[in-house]
């Protein structure tokens, strides 16, 4: 189990492989859907300071406001990253990103943006909402609420011994890759049968 | 963290306790025209969103302990296990994505399916208020979000089926379903070139294959399969997604149907897809399927593929207005 924590130096993010385990801690920033599109199509400079050696997490909390005016975090598991691929290693670039939390993996362009920046995609478990929202110790800041909505949001958290598996790393490695092969030359034997 | 958590959910006393009902609150099916469902409704969703079936709780537990010990996949069966604990225990959405909301309303003659529509909507609005639903339904171009989980003008979302039915009593079935496993569900058309699939079980067997090959671990696997053979494009889907709410371990009333089901189920998990497509024995829970009728031109298979968190329930009004959970 290896412990690391936000902000990530490039050094760090290299010695990352497939398959390590980690748990992170400090300050991460969710972002989905509206998101990407926005930071790829607009580059907004206020985001650059926020995001530079940091971990975009693929989330759309459920959020809960409190009578004194602070958030806290009901329900926050991973959303499917597939989605962001048209966006994401372009904002890994431009944004200096060390490592991207999600669920389900992303394609050959993001890992070919996790190496050239130096940046890991961390799987989180999909679905486990309640065991995530539990390790978010405090939400710091909330960007663009009005714009994008809760689930949509930039909400920037800290985290605590947050759960997670290397599953891209920077040196080209994608346990999906290695998952999706072999499941297909299983599914060809059990068509034939 | 790769302890193994032992699945005791809170006993039935804590979950009435906690029940927005009032103790001993009962309806008066006498007077169908005045039955309110909306509170009734939202100790529905209170229960569907935090507290996961008996019966898929004990899939995952046993696709759990098929798996080597301290392996990836054993230990993220082992934390879905304990998420489920936790969102039982504190009354919390199992998953952020409280999903889309389906409903099945089945009522005798008399019902107002208008009012019933209007309490239903009132009762999802009220618990998005309350945080055990994520404001989900956004506007299809602009993503606008109302904030409430309506569809204010087609009343598309939440989803409510209606059927008139021959019994006395009032049953409202739910099921929240997450985007990510509705974006890996697949339809096809027989005879399918490309997988080779001709228009018989063996077609299907291989339309089965394909999708969850394809899904991989996306729609968070283990998934439950629900498939549709036949009808047409519309309501082949609409049946492979109601067909989930049969609870797991139940036999298929179809006896080759069933065979096919454990077959598949059997087959499916060495494919080495594996929980969140890490690699593992238990890519899938359960294959439950249902044949129907179809034009002779269209051979449909339709796969609605459910995340392990198959957040389904069953609420059920009685004659004598008492109302109870499965």
């Amino acid at each position: 189990m290896i412990r690391l924590t936000t902000p990530i130096t490039e050094a760090q993010v290299r010695q990352l492989k497939v398959g390590d385990e980690v748990l992170l801690n400090g300050r991460i920033v969710l972002s989905r859907d509206m998101g990407h599109k926005y930071m790829k199509e607009q580059k907004p400079e206020w985001l650059k300071p926020i995001l530079e050696n940091m971990v975009i997490y693929h989330c759309g909390p459920v959020v809960k406001k409190h009578e004194d005016g602070h958030w806290s975090f009901v329900a926050a598991g991973p959303t499917t990253s597939i989605r962001e691929e048209p966006y994401q290693a372009e904002v890994i670039e431009t944004y200096k990103v060390r490592g991207v939390i999600g669920k389900g993996g992303m394609g050959k362009k993001t890992s070919e943006g996790l190496q050239k920046t130096g940046a890991v995609y961390l799987h989180a478990t999909g679905g486990a909402g309640s065991l995530l929202a539990e390790r978010v110790k405090r939400v710091v800041d909330v960007k663009m609420l009005e714009e994008f909505g809760s689930p949509e949001a930039f909400w920037i958290v800290e985290v605590e011994d947050f759960p997670l598996v290397v599953t891209m790393d920077s040196h080209g490695g994608s346990l999906h890759e290695i998952v999706l092969a072999e499941s297909q030359a299983r599914a060809k034997v059990l068509m034939a049968e | 963290m790769s302890e193994c958590v032992i699945p005791t959910l809170t006993s039935n006393e804590v979950v009435e306790s906690k029940s927005v009902l009032p103790e001993g609150w009962k309806a008066d099916l006498s007077n169908l025209k005045a039955v309110d469902l909306t509170l009734p409704t939202l100790e529905l969703l209170r229960r569907s969103t935090s507290r996961l079936p008996q019966d898929v709780i004990d899939a995952l537990v046993k696709g759990r302990d098929a798996e080597e010990a301290g392996s990836r996949a054993f230990n993220t069966l082992n934390d879905m296990v304990r998420n489920i604990l936790l969102a039982d225990g504190h009354v919390t959405p199992l998953c952020q994505d409280t999903g889309t909301l389906v409903f099945w309303v089945r009522h005798p003659f008399g019902l107002s399916q208008r009012t019933a529509k209007q309490q239903v909507r009132a009762a999802v609005a009220e618990a998005t208020k309350r945080s055990w639903l994520r404001p989900n339904c956004v506007e299809a171009l602009s993503g606008k979000n109302p904030g409430n989980n309506m569809d204010p003008f087609h009343e598309g979302h939440p989803i409510v089926h209606f059927e008139e039915w021959e019994h006395p009593e009032i049953e409202i079935a739910i099921m929240q379903k997450g985007g990510g496993c509705e974006n890996v569900g697949a339809q096809y058309r027989l005879p399918d070139a490309v997988i080779g699939a001709g228009r018989d079980l063996k077609g299907v067997r291989k339309c089965i294959i394909d999708a969850v090959v394809k899904a991989q671990g996306q729609g968070c696997s283990p998934g439950i399969l629900g498939v549709a053979i036949g009808g047409d494009r519309v309501t082949s889907y609409e049946k492979s997604k109601e067909v989930i709410l049969r609870k797991l371990g139940t036999p298929n009333p179809v006896s080759a149907m069933d065979a096919f089901e454990k077959e598949m189920t059997r087959d499916l998990n060495t494919l080495g897809v594996g929980p969140m497509g890490y690699g593992g024995n238990t890519t899938v829970l359960g294959v439950l399927v249902e044949e129907m009728y179809r034009h002779p031109a269209s051979f449909f298979v339709s796969i609605s593929y459910m995340c392990w968190s198959s957040r389904r329930r069953v609420m059920t009004i009685a004659t004598q207005g008492t109302v109870s959970f499965d």
